[in-house]
């Protein structure tokens, strides 16, 4: 099965990240295809890589950094939620004068049209996070 | 990518007090350019999204509720309301912007894209949907 994944809420506060996470790994180890991570909302905080967690818990940024790294994942987040919540590529930071990029590795900005594009590509989109 | 699917976005919250209804807004106007079905839901508190003469001057939000006038012109005019949700805020369609669009099959007459529908009604929209985003 081709999925696409939409993912709705930020790293820690809410489980939905962690979930999302589980499933796409779960999928792939399954055999399945996700043909995008689209992330919305709150979702965009899972794509800055300063975040900084303790050693002894999970650092979700990380895992979905390792795991796009492994299956060659498309990692999107929506540009319009990320510049409202301050997720920049290098591109982005330089456009409205910010100092520096915060977004973490195998993660990229892209539109909303990704997200409509992977409703259409896949034969289901999952959403996680309210 | 010449796949059509019917794309229902269920809006659930309120204009203001959290930002689901504005970002829902704009998947809609954006997602309108990939010529898809689309079909728009409004139930529970998300009804209150469409309502008349909505200000902002009091609480330093954007006011975007002029925005849903302008969906007939995005080809978006399939839009379902729920009346329960409506009865149960003691709200009717009267309270609501009465959305319209122009029909080009119909030398272009302007017809309304509100529909009321009722529970049942809205089981069959989510179960005919073939992606269904909730915001």
């Amino acid at each position: 099965m081709k999925f696409a994944i939409q993912i709705n809420e930020g790293p820690f506060t809410h489980q939905a990240a962690d979930t999302a996470y589980q499933f796409t790994k779960a999928a792939l180890e399954n055999g399945h295809e996700i043909f995008r991570v689209f992330f919305y909302h709150d979702g965009v905080n899972n794509g800055t890589m300063y975040g900084v967690p303790p050693q002894d818990d999970r650092n979700v940024q990380a895992l979905w950094s390792d795991l796009a790294e492994k299956h060659d994942l498309d990692l999107v987040v929506c540009v319009a939620a990320a510049q409202r919540r301050g997720i920049m590529d290098e591109d982005e930071a330089k456009r409205h004068g910010k100092g520096a990029s915060n977004i973490a590795p195998k993660f990229r900005i892209s539109g909303l049209g990704q997200l409509i594009e992977a409703g259409i590509q896949a034969e289901r989109l999952m959403v996680f996070g309210d | 990518m010449s796949v059509t699917k019917k794309f229902t976005y269920i809006n659930r919250k309120a204009p203001y007090g959290s930002v689901y209804a504005l970002e829902s807004l704009e998947v809609v106007l954006i997602g309108a350019a990939f010529e898809q079905e689309v079909q728009l839901v409004f139930v529970d508190d998300g009804v209150y999204q469409l309502t008349k003469g909505q200000s902002t001057d009091g609480i330093g939000m954007k006011n975007f509720s002029k925005t849903y006038a302008a969906l007939g012109d995005y080809d978006v005019n399939q839009i379902y309301v729920c009346e329960q949700s409506l009865a149960d805020r003691g709200l009717t369609l009267d309270d609501l912007q009465a959305l319209t669009y122009e029909d080009e099959d119909d030398d272009w007459a302007e017809k309304s894209s509100m529909n009321l529908v009722n529970r049942e009604q809205l089981a069959d929209l989510i179960s005919d949907a073939d992606v269904l985003l909730n915001f």
